[in-house]
């Protein structure tokens, strides 16, 4: 039946059952090989990329790095690699195509391959990769060059900067705006309303405000805010005529404490209440500083505790002990993980970013509750994306979610 | 004048450049950066003598004044005695109290203390951290727990619905975490994750946003001198 012998081949050719099936295991020399100083990155490093080749991406086939000061050697073995990396997106970006190419960053010049005190690449180095069954070499790629140095300019961090731009223009946009309409109008935030409650009962019980800015130091920004709204409730307190008392957990916050305390109580007409003394550091260890703080509370026990600004894991051990002697309670943290311990214990918390808020709130002023504005013009802006951006996923189109990568 | 403005300045300069150094990863930026990180560590190394002219100040009036708790300040000053004496005499308390070998920990652990703490192998301040600050501040960290319960019982009460939810929430994750939730029902504990991975983890994401933008905010504030009440005085 020569029909079905004609048949029978045609099907073995089409499905590749050919000669070719059994070269399958035949390994195959580097191909696109190429050297180049590596993008984004300070200088001190050299990138190597080649093409995947299906033969060779298997992991008992090594490849050989070898390098040389001259083109024409003498080669030194530099690196053997293994489990290939492909697809380097800070570097090469999100494309897929990416994905085809094997890279290797190299920042040392080796003498050999067991060399313990390798030098740093200091000029241009010559490269030439080599495919190996573990024990010979099978296959030489051409010889390449590259010499590093340092970018001026991270582009994969271009998505950062535009964003930033576009807040900041939005930020100065509606303060622009508030300086012409003043009567912006921002949600109540009760925490806040209660913070003139909270001094006035402390005044009529003629017990101290106790307040604290939190563990960081005056690097981080809940410390910055923690202050800003310290200095409104110091005023508040020195037209009340009551006390505050403020326990640091760092120096530097401690004296710029003193400062704030010190021009709102020369701000409220009085300077002769103001008594450097009640603003003083404890240490700067977590739980010595909260076995502290709650000592304090015991003894004097104020009428009103203030937590503001970041919190670790002392934050239970401060608001339940507060909790315990009475006093009504405002907490304002960013901290994430602590929210849910100051809402349980306080009377009132301002979540999250209602702590940054807190300074605009309480002064009114157009240049601050502008920013507020832009704030929520941006989030709204955000929200939109994330809509969109879900929207798009689940279409199998990545391009949204692409352009807000981090690396 | 310039008591004001200067500060400000400063303040608009570093914003702008650091900034700028962000996006730069060249060395010299690198370069920069470290440098101010240090300058940073300096100030606050001569800001803890301010810290401790603080602590003794502060104490020295609670006994001199006589007031409630006195005897606090005493200790603070007994305590603060040793550790100075300890600190400049370091074999003198492993002379007498050899340090145990430690038991709990592993040589990868105690190895990261020391690097950590900046701490000598088998000195005497080692022997007043592990003997004294330690076990002090496990006991204080301990107290956690008990606070948890305390604070738990106050807040599950199901006095209105979002309470009510708050104690539903509260009892899956807790059966959720033990063998007994998985054998009272096997479906306690994948109503747990559901409750981590979906509305838990959503809350979360909205709360960081509002971080991240207030963040922003406040940061250009600072660096456009809009907020200034950190500084003291009006705005």
């Amino acid at each position: 039946m020569p029909w079905f012998r004609i048949l029978f081949l045609g099907l073995i050719s089409l499905l590749g059952f050919n000669n070719d099936i059994f070269a399958q295991n035949t390994l195959v020399s580097p191909q696109d090989f190429t050297a180049f100083d590596t993008p984004n990155d300070a200088g001190g490093s050299v990138s190597l990329t080649w093409r995947v080749v299906p033969e060779n991406n298997k992991p008992e086939v090594p490849y050989l790095i070898l390098a040389a000061t001259a083109p024409d050697g003498p080669w030194f073995e530099q690196t053997t690699l293994v489990n290939l990396k492909s697809d380097y997106p800070q570097y090469f970006g999100l494309s897929a195509s990416n994905k085809l190419w094997s890279y290797c960053e190299i920042t040392d010049f080796k003498q050999s391959l067991t060399d313990d005190n390798p030098k740093p690449i200091t000029a241009t180095t010559y490269f030439k990769l080599a495919v190996t069954d573990g024990s010979k070499t099978l296959g030489f790629s051409s010889v390449v060059s590259a010499m590093h140095q340092g970018n001026w300019f991270d582009a994969s961090k271009i998505n950062i900067l535009i964003f930033v731009v576009i807040f900041s223009f939005v930020i100065m946009f509606f303060i622009s705006l508030a300086r012409k309409n003043p009567d912006l109008f921002i949600r109540r935030i009760p925490g806040l309303d209660a913070i003139e409650e909270a001094i006035g009962r402390a005044t009529e019980m003629g017990k101290p405000i106790l307040y604290l800015n939190g563990l960081d130091g005056m690097g981080s920004l809940s410390t910055i805010a923690a202050t800003s709204i310290l200095g409104k409730v110091a005023r508040k307190v020195a037209n009340y005529d009551s006390q505050i008392k403020v326990p640091c957990r760092d120096p530097i916050v401690m004296s710029v404490c003193q400062e704030v305390v010190r021009e709102a109580y020369l701000e409220a007409g009085r300077p002769d209440a103001y008594n450097q003394d009640n603003i003083f550091f404890i240490t700067d260890d977590q739980f010595a500083y909260a076995a502290a703080v709650d000592g304090l509370m015991v003894r004097h026990k104020p009428a009103a505790n203030l937590y503001m600004g970041y919190y670790y894991a002392e934050s239970l051990l401060l608001a339940e002990t507060g909790a315990a002697i009475g006093a009504i309670q405002i907490a304002g943290t960013d901290s994430i993980t602590q929210l849910p311990f100051f809402i349980t214990t306080c009377d009132y918390t301002l979540m999250g970013e209602e702590l940054y808020a807190a300074s605009a709130y309480l002064s009114r002023e157009p240049l601050q509750t502008g920013s507020l504005k832009g704030q929520d013009f941006t989030k709204g802006l955000i929200i939109l994306i994330l809509i969109l951006g879900s929207l798009a996923s689940t279409a199998g189109i990545t391009f949204l979610v692409n352009l807000f990568k981090t690396f | 004048m310039i008591k004001r403005q200067l500060p400000l300045l400063i303040a608009f300069a570093m914003g702008v450049i650091f900034i700028i150094q962000f996006f730069i990863p060249h060395q010299i930026s690198q370069d920069l950066l470290t440098w101010v990180n240090k300058w940073l560590m300096i100030i606050g190394g001569i800001s803890l003598l301010l810290g401790i002219y603080s602590l003794l100040n502060f104490h020295y009036l609670q006994i001199f004044r006589n007031k409630p708790g006195w005897g606090f300040s005493l200790i603070m000053f007994f305590s603060f005695l040793i550790s100075v004496v300890v600190g400049f005499t370091p074999s003198l308390i492993n002379v007498i109290l050899p340090l145990p070998e430690s038991s709990v920990q592993s040589a990868e652990q105690v190895k990261e203390w020391y690097r950590i703490t900046g701490l000598k192998d088998g000195s005497s301040l080692d022997w007043i951290f592990r003997h004294g600050i330690t076990p002090l501040s496990a006991t204080m960290f301990s107290i956690i727990g008990f606070f948890i319960a305390s604070a738990a019982f106050r807040a599950f009460r199901a006095r209105s619905l979002e309470a009510t939810l708050l104690l539903l929430a509260a009892v899956f994750i807790m059966l959720g975490q033990t063998p007994l939730g998985g054998m009272l029902w096997s479906g306690i504990p994948d109503i747990m994750t559901w409750i981590l991975s979906t509305p838990n983890t959503a809350a979360k994401r909205a709360i960081l946003f509002g971080i991240a933008m207030g963040s922003i905010s406040f940061s250009l504030k600072i660096i456009f001198g809009i907020e200034r009440a950190y500084l003291g005085g009006k705005n």
